[in-house]
């Protein structure tokens, strides 16, 4: 009689074959190929790696996670690490592999021309390949876009219980409050949190697009927001975001002085590449216009190139001005922000 | 002697990773760690400790009720249900987190339907927040309790019948037979199946960070990628690692003298047959926990993937569908060969060491899957580089990484991270077998392989396959650890549904949360209609 348990031995003998060979057939070859690992999601990237292949025949392989983690197996793989590109969805993860002797300085007129200088390492270490701006989205029926101006206004009385925001866990927002030290210094930050933290309508929780649809349900009246999740919300499949979509209005926050606080998704030439100059030419590729117009299409970001039209849709929120801080500087203050939210009490 | 060093060095390696986290308490504590002190680790006390007390008491209260009804009484429907209460298990905690906000939350059609018939608006009516410490509650209870009702059921079923008339000839009441026999005596599959729960919950980071739930291990996460500081984050993790260990020992210690065996004579049990309301109380019960862990946010998948399902099913799928489930396959066989392992080893040859070391190595359960990559990452990436160095300086030649960044690399943290439910169950299972049979055996010539394969191994049919499909199903869900240290080019569905969802794009991935749904299932009806087969068919 053949017990179940030795079907599945046997079942299992033909797996393990299978997966050696599978592991055989993974294993990067020596020809012309480059390596990527990327905190930007597979459907945001590997359309254009494809191209890339396509176009000059070097085969792209990858790797998609979290950007710390992605740092941290590329420490562990050290001098062997197989990654030739580390792609990241925030400066700060940026700065850190820097400070953590992970990335190669690589320049080039080219990129350098490409990208605006407050938008990479000054030392060439890293680029910026799009923008993320970090709008405030209102409740079209409940408030006056009037009666909005910066994000350091939110933390007047006026709008207590009317504010929603994610959690302070994201990186989005410790960038914000990174900016805010970074401008006016660690004390008025401090006040500003108070303040703000206690006009939150509810504990923070959810993602962006949550917030969203908070606003536009009336549980709160203003969300600060990445504003490409407004623009996925308008463009989606699903019907109820759509709806959700067009009760929010879109403001662009302290244009009367630094500007909207924004980061940056960014690349750069990993320290145990063995072929940095095929890295510089991907990277190179990731920031010419056609590669910059795909960023705006597909996820509504914007350009870092100033030559490259933004999409359609994010043409009709208007132009807005951008904090021109130098993003480095984000990343260098991250830690100091997050124990600043910490004590504030922004969970 | 070779058994006991085989045990305790194959313990070792798997502990590895759980050692490497563990020493970084050793390791320098920076300024870092006063901050965290005065601001959030209360905070993260109260909370994880609140969790851990609400889903072990809400996982039990589902578990066992829902075990014992199935496994001692007959009522409408039983059959189905058995089986049918297995189902949850297949989704993973963050995606009936997603469904239920969906479903529930103030902008969700629930609240809405019910603003609009009323002509309610925000804050005239009373509402339950769904995402807040009792929702996370609810959704893990949900998803866990099959964890306690799969173990205890087969202990249950396996249990004497002959004891449980026993007790009733001599005028004990159903009630008190449940309480004072059946229940003491399932006492070892049902904690087995509670520290399971319990770990899985202390490790959950997806439901209680979508919720805003601030817990230890969300704080472990806050303090690697917010403070930038991954040793303070090991420290975290190593103290949590620490409270389990104590957890774990206070268990055993408090059952240290009791003995749990089944009697050589196995009367299978005989059900009773529940009618009127009583028979409708259980079916309902039954529907109830099926329909709100299962059948209610399976239908709101079901309804997202309607909406997406022309862009999410591409050239890709099938390939997705396979590296998750042979990855699952492998990887639960192993954990299964080892869990044996390490049971009979510790049956066969006691000792403090063996135990010490086993119970080591099946911690990895309770740090999450992140955390465990990590402590994959680094002793790996430390053994091909010392490798490569010595090849160099040796044959001048270059090995590269051999491990690192392989499916070998994978595998190994997936038995890291799952050997302790495979191990859980076996044990449990083995307890219920008497020592005079392995004596029996012994003083008859029998040699150990002779006897785990002619007398265990058939008595532990039930365990085994339990074992190995809890893990197969907890691996196909699994996602930290495979997004970290899988090779180039390799996805699996939980990977693409993370993607997406991670990038609240909700509707684009239900189509491959439903896909490791199905695929869960298909071992559990293979398995249940196994079981069903009755525990004395090979005896």
């Amino acid at each position: 009689m053949k017990s179940p348990a030795t079907a599945c031995l046997s079942a299992v003998q033909t797996l393990t074959y299978a997966l050696m060979l599978m592991l055989i057939a993974t294993a990067p070859a020596i020809a012309q190929e480059l390596n990527v690992y990327s905190a930007r999601q597979e459907a945001l990237i590997k359309p254009l790696l494809d191209e890339f292949s396509a176009e000059t025949g070097i085969t792209v392989n990858l790797v998609t996670g979290k950007g710390d983690a992605l740092l941290t197996r590329l420490q562990a793989e050290g001098r062997n690490s197989p990654a030739d590109i580390l792609i990241t969805s925030d400066a700060g993860r940026l700065v850190r592999a820097e400070e953590a002797g992970a990335l190669l300085a690589r320049t080039s007129p080219e990129l350098e021309a490409a990208v605006p200088a407050r938008l990479r390492s000054p030392k060439g270490y890293w680029y910026g390949l799009s923008v993320r701006a970090r709008a405030l989205v209102y409740n079209l029926i409940n408030v006056n876009p009037d009666t909005l101006s910066t994000y350091e206004a939110l933390a007047q009385p006026q709008w207590r219980g009317r504010i929603c925001v994610r959690s302070s866990a994201n990186i989005y927002n410790q960038s914000l409050v990174a900016s805010m030290l970074a401008t006016q210094g660690a004390e008025k930050t401090a006040a500003w949190l108070d303040g703000f933290v206690a006009n939150f309508a509810r504990p923070p929780q959810g993602g962006d697009r949550d917030q969203i649809k908070a606003v536009a349900a009336g549980l709160c009246d203003v969300a600060i927001v990445n504003s490409y999740y407004l623009g996925g919300m308008m463009t989606s499949s699903n019907k109820a975001e759509r709806i959700a979509a067009s009760k929010v209005g879109i403001f662009w926050p302290n244009q009367h002085d630094r500007g909207t606080h924004v980061n940056i998704s960014g690349v750069g030439v990993t320290a145990a590449s063995d072929q940095p100059e095929l890295a510089v030419q991907l990277i190179t590729f990731l920031t010419r216009d056609s590669s910059q117009q795909w960023y705006a299409e597909t996820n509504n970001e914007y350009p870092v190139r100033d030559n490259v039209p933004v999409s359609e849709l994010l043409a009709t929120w208007g132009t807005f001005k951008a904090d021109p801080i130098d993003v480095a500087e984000l990343g260098k203050l991250n830690a100091q922000a997050v124990m600043a939210m910490d004590k504030a009490g922004w969970k | 002697m070779a058994w006991r060093v085989g045990l305790v060095l194959t313990a070792l390696t798997v502990a590895l990773p759980v050692l490497v986290i563990g020493s970084s308490l050793l390791a320098p504590y920076s300024p870092t760690w006063t901050h965290i002190l005065d601001t959030v680790l209360v905070g993260y006390l109260i909370n994880s400790l609140a969790l851990m007390l609400g889903v072990g008491t809400g996982t039990l209260l589902l578990g066992v009720v829902t075990a014992w009804l199935c496994a001692t009484c007959e009522f409408t429907g039983r059959k189905l249900l058995s089986w049918g209460l297995l189902l949850p298990m297949a989704l993973p905690a963050y995606i009936i987190a997603y469904t239920y906000t969906g479903l529930l939350d103030f902008s969700g059609p629930v609240q809405s339907s019910l603003r609009g018939w009323f002509n309610w608006s925000y804050g005239d009516y009373f509402f339950p927040e769904i995402r807040s410490l009792g929702g996370a509650i609810c959704m893990l209870s949900l998803v866990l309790y099959p964890y306690i009702y799969l173990i205890a059921r087969v202990a249950f079923t396996n249990q004497s019948g002959a004891a449980l008339e026993a007790a009733r000839s001599l005028g004990v009441g159903r009630w008190r037979t449940f309480f004072r026999v059946a229940l003491p005596m399932a006492r070892p599959a049902i904690v087995a199946g509670l520290s399971l729960a319990l770990m899985e919950t202390l490790a959950d980071y997806g439901t209680v960070d979508y919720f805003g739930v601030s817990t230890f291990t969300t704080g472990i996460f806050r303090t690697w990628y917010g403070l930038g500081e991954l040793r303070t984050a090991a420290q975290l993790a190593g103290f949590l690692l620490l409270f389990v260990f104590v957890l774990m020992a206070i268990e055993r210690a408090s059952r240290n003298r009791m003995q749990f065996h089944a009697t050589a004579t196995r009367s299978a049990i005989q059900r009773i047959t529940l009618r009127g309301t009583h028979a409708a109380l259980a079916t309902g019960f039954c529907v109830l926990i099926v329909t709100l862990g299962f059948l209610l946010p399976a239908m709101q998948l079901l309804s997202w993937a309607s909406i997406s399902w022309r862009t999410a099913v591409d050239s890709q799928f099938l390939y997705l569908l396979w590296n998750s489930l042979s990855l699952a396959l492998f990887a639960s066989f192993i954990c299964l060969v080892l869990a044996l392992f390490f049971g009979y080893g510790k049956r066969r040859y006691p000792g403090a060491t063996q135990t010490g070391a086993v119970r080591i190595a099946s911690m990895g359960y309770a740090v999450p899957g992140t955390v465990i990559a990590v402590g994959v990452l680094i002793p790996f990436g430390t053994l091909d580089n010392q490798l490569d160095t010595l090849s160099q300086t040796l044959f001048g030649v270059s090995t590269g990484l051999l491990l690192s960044g392989t499916l070998v690399a994978l595998v190994f943290a997936y038995v890291v991270r799952f050997l302790s439910v495979s191990l859980q169950t076996v044990e449990s299972g083995l307890s219920r077998i008497k020592p005079s049979l392995d004596e029996a055996a012994r003083s008859l010539g029998s040699s150990n392989k002779r006897a785990l394969r002619e007398i265990h191994l058939p008595l532990l049919r039930g365990s085994l396959l339990t074992a190995l499909l809890l893990v197969f199903v907890d691996v196909l869900k699994e996602l930290p650890t495979t997004l970290i240290l899988r090779p180039f080019n390799f996805n699996t569905l939980a990977v693409r549904t993370f993607e997406l969802a991670s990038d609240e794009r909700l509707a684009d991935a239900a189509l491959p949360a439903l896909a490791i749904v199905i695929i869960g299932l298909l071992p559990v009806i293979l398995l249940m209609r196994n079981l069903d087969r009755g525990p004395s068919s090979h005896a």
